[in-house]
């Protein structure tokens, strides 16, 4: 398929801006460009069959399911467009006098107060722009702490071995040092390595409840106090906060700080770079450290992105919220906890569970001895599943379980979806017994079969380079 | 003398307290295709059971553990251009070499290892 470079042809073009309604201004000589942009020249018609010839080759949640663990890719309502799409949420400015921009206030303030209320913390910044960004503020917020009391020897950030990677990238980045500490046989923290790790030099623990692999830690109120006994602060990954919204909080399970992701949790499409949103929410102790997010003390408080965070993502969250009411969304949270289960118990007699236990929102199977029996591989069901119209779910993933696809079916997916989804992944265990070779090759219909990833991991090409160049 | 660490390490002692260290057969195996490495710079101290470098490959980020204590003297800087050739020849792959070895206990014979990875 050609880039739109490619497909560019000098002087073609189309209206795509609408008229400027200010005053042209001249630019001083030394802030305009010296040659013109190279911007590709096509027609409206050529733009839009570039980009659904693009979409034909993709696999959204609109094309079909999508169980990519760990990611929660549920079905966003059209209505949570729609709202952020009003005039009064979009055509505004970030410097524009408060007054004129009452109604937008009035979201940052109510969508903060619903998340808190949800989270079970007193406080809540909408500014971080991602999940990681969230985690880098909320760190920021235990240092700030620490060192709020005089307290500099805590460096130490203790993380799970089954945590996203995120987890002790973020911990680097606000200058801790990460201590990973084994997962019990269940998957769930083992208090006694827990308790070896802890000592004063220990900042906090972060930690996402259902865990990385699907499991609700029911040990969670002893594990926090554990680490409160030791003086250090615990703070909540919202990456699971799917499986328990409605139902239980952060908050009353003793977590100090959390971060969620608008984007993944409350209704917008992700995956595609963004724009994200990871609000922080704390305990009243931690307030004084948070980020503003009002428009009222946003100028003079403290920062850690511009303006008011990615606010069309709030307005998404709200609506969302609004819309599902609390009852709809303990409901979301049920049904996705449903589903996960569901689709566990459907596939009892092919794929093995990695662990024997009622999972929350997603479930990893364990495909060692698959492996070892047929010699297809994890990858290998993920790559053959593109063929019948699936997402892959998230594989190799978390790293404590080999051979594990890690599935995520959400609370959007209907009954008869997960009936499918069934027969197709027992069809493919079959498959795999009968004639491993074609799931060696899969997929056989997709547009591009098998990347190269390792040509595409060490020399990735991330611009077009024109040829006359 | 090879011997192997826990944490997957191959380690060839030398009589004269040198030593070389590299990824078991069995890890690259299970990593999948090498597409980084990061290795520590010479005149580093490496502590026997520490972090000193790490492994990227299509699947995941993995540490890299030192099975003994010493000082580098040199590193392979092929690997850095070059990860797949310990996708290719793990035992001939050296990641660092040491002088100033202290062995550690804990270490396996190969066939100690083999037994080890197949109880795994």
């Amino acid at each position: 398929m050609k880039l739109i470079f490619e497909n560019s042809i000098e002087g073609r073009g189309c209206e795509l801006l609408p008229a400027c309604d200010v005053p042209a201004v001249e630019l001083p000589i030394e802030l305009r460009r010296a040659v013109k942009p190279k911007l590709p020249q096509l027609s409206e018609i050529d733009i839009t069959r570039h980009y659904t010839a693009l979409s034909k080759r993709a696999h959204g949640v609109n094309c079909g399911f999508y169980p990519l663990g760990s990611c929660t890719m549920k079905y966003n309502p059209r209505i949570d467009e729609e709202i952020a799409a009003l005039e009064g949420f979009t055509n505004i400015h970030p410097l524009a006098p408060a007054h004129t921009v009452a109604g937008c206030e009035e979201v940052l303030t109510r969508c903060g107060e619903a998340l808190a209320e949800i989270t079970g913390m007193d406080a809540m910044s909408l500014q971080p722009a991602a999940g990681a960004h969230g985690e880098f503020t909320g760190l920021l917020l235990i240092k700030s702490y620490h060192h709020s009391r005089g307290d500099k020897k805590r460096t130490k950030i203790i993380v799970p071995d089954s945590a996203h990677g995120t987890n002790p990238a973020s911990a680097a980045m606000c200058g801790f040092t990460t201590v990973s500490i084994p997962s019990a046989s269940d998957g769930c923290v083992d208090l006694n390595a827990l308790q070896a790790a802890l000592d004063d030099e220990v900042a906090g623990l972060m930690l996402t409840n259902p865990n990385t692999v699907g499991l609700f830690d029911k040990q969670i109120l002893k594990i926090t106090e554990l680490v409160h006994e030791a003086g250090g602060l615990v703070y909540y990954d919202g990456a699971n906060l799917n499986a328990i919204m409605g139902v239980v909080r952060p908050g009353d399970m003793g977590f100090d700080v959390v971060h969620l992701n608008l984007h993944k949790t409350f209704a917008t499409p992700h995956g595609g770079g963004g724009p994200g949103s990871g609000p922080v929410g704390c305990k009243s102790f931690l307030a004084p450290f948070l980020p503003a997010s009002s428009i009222k003390t946003g100028k003079d408080a403290l920062q850690v992105r511009s303006f008011y965070g990615n606010f069309l993502v709030i307005v998404k969250a709200l609506t969302y919220i609004m819309t599902l009411g609390a009852e709809g969304v303990r409901e979301a949270a049920q049904n996705a906890v449903l589903n996960a289960n569901y689709l566990m118990k459907q596939l009892e007699g092919s794929f093995e569970p990695a662990f024997d236990n009622i999972c929350m929102h997603e479930f990893v199977l364990c495909l060692e001895r698959f492996k070892h029996d047929t010699g297809v591989s994890a990858l290998d069901v993920a790559k053959a599943m593109i063929d019948e119209g699936i997402h892959p779910p998230t594989m190799y993933f978390p790293l404590i379980v080999h051979e594990a696809l890690m599935l995520e079916p959400t609370e959007t997916e209907s009954k008869s979806t997960l009936d499918d989804a069934a027969l197709v992944l027992k069809r493919l265990y079959q498959r795999a017994f009968d004639e491993p070779e074609s799931m060696h090759s899969a997929p056989h219909k997709a547009p591009i079969s098998r990347p190269d990833e390792v040509l595409a991991a060490r020399q990735p090409v991330l611009r077009y380079e024109f040829s006359h160049e | 003398m090879l011997y192997y660490a826990k944490s997957h390490e191959w380690v060839k002692l030398n009589e004269d307290e040198t030593a070389s260290i590299g990824l078991s057969d069995y890890a690259q195996k299970e990593l999948g295709d090498l597409v980084f490495v990061n290795l520590p710079m010479v005149g580093d101290e490496l502590v026997a059971g520490a972090v000193f470098g790490d492994v990227e490959s299509v699947k995941a980020v993995s540490d890299v553990y030192s099975p003994v204590s010493g000082e580098v003297t040199e590193i392979n800087e092929e690997l850095l251009d070059n990860p797949a050739l310990i996708n290719e020849a793990a035992l001939d792959a050296w990641f660092v070499r040491l002088n100033n070895v202290e062995s550690a206990e804990g270490l396996l014979t190969q066939e100690e290892y083999d037994a080890y990875i197949a109880s795994l």
